[in-house]
């Protein structure tokens, strides 16, 4: 299956049963298979005016209890971001899948990780967060988009999935999950008021008490991911002296470098963050005296997520980049050749 | 004795938010007669909008979702894709509706969604502080137009009861006014309609209803009756546009 | 018969009731409710007709008729 097809399908395995979208590349796979097969499973496929109005419907289905989803790529994230953060504020689930490409603004069509901060820390307005989930194969990212539904409906927030580009053009073979019991009708959601009181969903504090106490719950409940949540991969970095930071295909194309350099006598590793938030911070932490450097790959220019590595490394090692941007791929001689270089510095 | 005139149940305890006079207050009262009347109390999915209108949260008892400035036709497009057998309406000021929701109404008019909007009309921004609005008269005066609307810059005001008439796919559009008893029961009478549409799963409808803002027109409320009467009804004519 | 009640708390002293009723029943009284309006109060119950115009015409749900 195609990156997108796989994430659609994996969608609707998750039980969900309301898409809505607007056309943008490189994600139109996703949209259209869900035009196709989500009315096969009594879900509604809405192909709506704008991304914006898109994400609204989003929020109207899931306030309803039913799983909701939408995609789309960075630009029309942007637009989206009003309504994440009304989903956040109004604590309705939804899951957003956000198919990175290149920017700022139209940018290019081509893979990119410039949307880190975007999808890490800032989806919209208000200061709430979001688990963001970064696959690195498709396998992983139909898993994550799976359980990214689980998430969702635990904490009653969206949770954004964010392959780039690549992940959703690529074809591999990949085990779908089974199809999910579809959850009740929640008790808060907005169906009509029969046999209870009424349910009201709001998008904001109806005072400053209200709004602050909103946002303590909304703090103590990402405390709680970082201490539960943190989702990531640590790659022979028991030994390393060069350990890489990187998610997604970057990570991928980071994996073949290490095994070439181990086999060089170079001893390399990695930590890829799988939840970009929250962030593995601890895995950082926890790194042996023995380690030379930390290289922050990213295929952003320039680079985010070392702001992040950074407060996990707290000054111990020097931290190296490798980026690019624009719709390149990350090459892997890039990496090589810098890891190589470090390690004949003495 | 027989009450033959009373506070309607689907109505909170708590007095409107709205300033005196303000027909908000007036239809939101209307809306909750017809629920009360139509029992829908119980299926009933009010979606808000950003303005005074929001202050419908504290107004109706009734499942509500707030939405984001304009955005509530989409809400109700998913509030009612995924739940056909609840009665889904919005409930929207022109601020709202006719500027920056435009995209909304329309697209969800096109697709001729099968719920309700209730749109009040007060050609201005009541809760910003009395900003221009879509709807605000030529020549009429407001914080952000001081020297009064120009349609050279500006433009003529907004007519969405006349322009989602023209679509296709919606089944009742129409102007109706709040000033008299007469018009109250006649705007009653429409929003029975627009209810009993989506009842019988015929479409979208939707019901302007001609308002007022004693606060930022800078009028008693019982001048604003006079300012309907002499100058937004000779822009904003009453009447049934469209009734399929 | 008719009998109008006033929700004096609900009322906002608008005059909307005053102004379409023809026969001179309501007037705004003198004192206030919790919000400080001088809600409107009930001058000549006998010379109602029970014709509604007061109670359709309230934007507030304030007035409430027995008949």
């Amino acid at each position: 299956m195609k990156g997108a097809e796989a994430l659609a399908e994996a969608a609707i395995r998750a039980g969900a049963r309301f898409f809505a979208g607007y056309p943008i590349t490189p994600q139109n796979e996703l949209p259209e298979y869900m035009a196709r097969r989500l009315p096969g499973y009594g879900g509604t496929f809405v192909q709506a005016e704008s991304e914006v109005a898109a994400i609204n419907m989003v929020y109207g289905a899931g306030a309803t209890g039913t799983l909701a989803v939408t995609s789309s790529s960075s630009p029309g994230i942007s637009l989206k971001s009003e309504g994440i953060s009304n989903l956040a504020a109004a604590h309705v689930p939804a899951v957003i899948i956000n198919v990175m490409r290149s920017g700022p603004g139209m940018g290019t069509i081509q893979p990119a990780q410039t949307d880190y901060f975007q999808a890490s820390k800032a989806s919209g307005h208000g200061g709430f967060r979001t688990i963001t989930l970064v696959p690195y194969t498709l396998q992983e990212a139909v898993d994550l988009t799976y359980r990214a539904f689980e998430l969702s409906q635990r904490d009653r927030n969206p949770v954004i999935v964010a392959p780039d580009g690549f992940i959703a053009a690529i074809m591999e073979p990949v085990d779908l999950p089974d199809f999910k019991e579809l959850p009740e009708t929640p008790d808060w959601a907005v169906v009509g008021c029969a046999g209870r009181e009424r349910n009201l969903l709001l998008n904001g504090g109806v005072n400053e008490e209200h709004q602050l106490s909103q946002n303590r719950k909304a703090e103590a409940m990402y405390k709680r991911w970082e201490a539960e949540d943190v989702m990531v991969e640590e790659y022979l970095i028991e030994d390393a002296e060069y350990v890489i930071a990187a998610a997604g295909t970057s990570a991928r194309i980071c994996k073949s470098v290490i095994n070439e350099l181990r086999e060089e006598g170079i001893k390399a590793g990695m930590i890829r963050p799988i939840t970009i938030s929250p962030f593995p911070y601890a895995s950082f932490e926890k790194l042996g005296d023995g380690v030379k450097y930390v290289i922050d790959v990213e295929m952003s220019v320039p680079a985010q997520m070392v702001l992040d590595v950074r407060v996990g490394v707290k000054g111990r090692f020097p931290i190296e980049e490798v980026t690019t941007a624009g719709g390149f791929i990350l090459k892997a001689s890039d990496v090589k050749n810098k890891i190589r270089e470090l390690a004949e510095r003495k | 004795m027989e009450k033959v005139y009373k506070k309607p149940e689907s109505l909170n305890d708590t007095p409107f938010g709205y300033c005196p006079g303000c027909m908000h207050s007036t239809i939101s009262k209307l809306v909750a007669q017809v629920i009360d009347e139509m029992g829908l109390r119980e299926k009933a999915v009010c979606v808000l909008p950003v303005g005074c209108g929001t202050l419908g949260c504290h107004t109706w008892n009734l499942d509500m979702i707030c939405s984001a400035h304009g955005r509530a036709p989409a809400v109700a497009t998913g509030v009612k894709r995924c739940k056909p057998d609840s009665f889904v309406f919005t409930y929207q000021g022109d601020g709202d509706l006719a500027s920056i929701g435009l995209s909304e109404i329309m697209c969800a008019a096109n697709r001729g969604e099968n719920f309700s909007t209730i749109f009040v009309n007060n050609s201005i921004y009541g809760m910003t502080g009395g900003q221009m609005a879509p709807t605000t008269l030529v020549g009429m005066k407001a914080t952000t137009c001081p020297n009064g609307r120009n349609p050279e810059t500006e433009g003529y005001p907004m007519h969405m009861a006349e322009m989602i008439a023209q679509l296709k796919r919606p089944v009742f559009s129409g102007r109706f006014a709040v000033d008299t008893p007469a018009n109250i029961l006649k705007t009653k009478k429409a929003i029975q309609k627009a209810f009993q549409n989506q009842l019988d799963g015929k479409g979208f409808s939707m019901v302007e209803v001609l308002s007022n803002c004693p606060t930022n027109w800078g009028l008693s409320p019982l001048k604003t009756l006079d300012f309907i009467h002499e100058q937004t009804m000779g822009e904003f004519p009453l009447g049934v546009f469209k009734d399929i | 018969m008719t009998k109008i009640e006033i929700l004096t708390e609900r009322c906002k002293s608008c005059e909307f009731c005053i102004s379409v009723c023809k026969k001179g029943v309501l007037e705004i009284g003198d004192k206030t409710n919790a919000k400080g309006y001088r809600y409107v109060r009930v001058k000549d119950q006998d010379a109602c007709i029970g014709c509604l115009m007061c109670a359709n015409m309230c934007p507030d749900a304030a007035i409430e008729i027995y008949k």
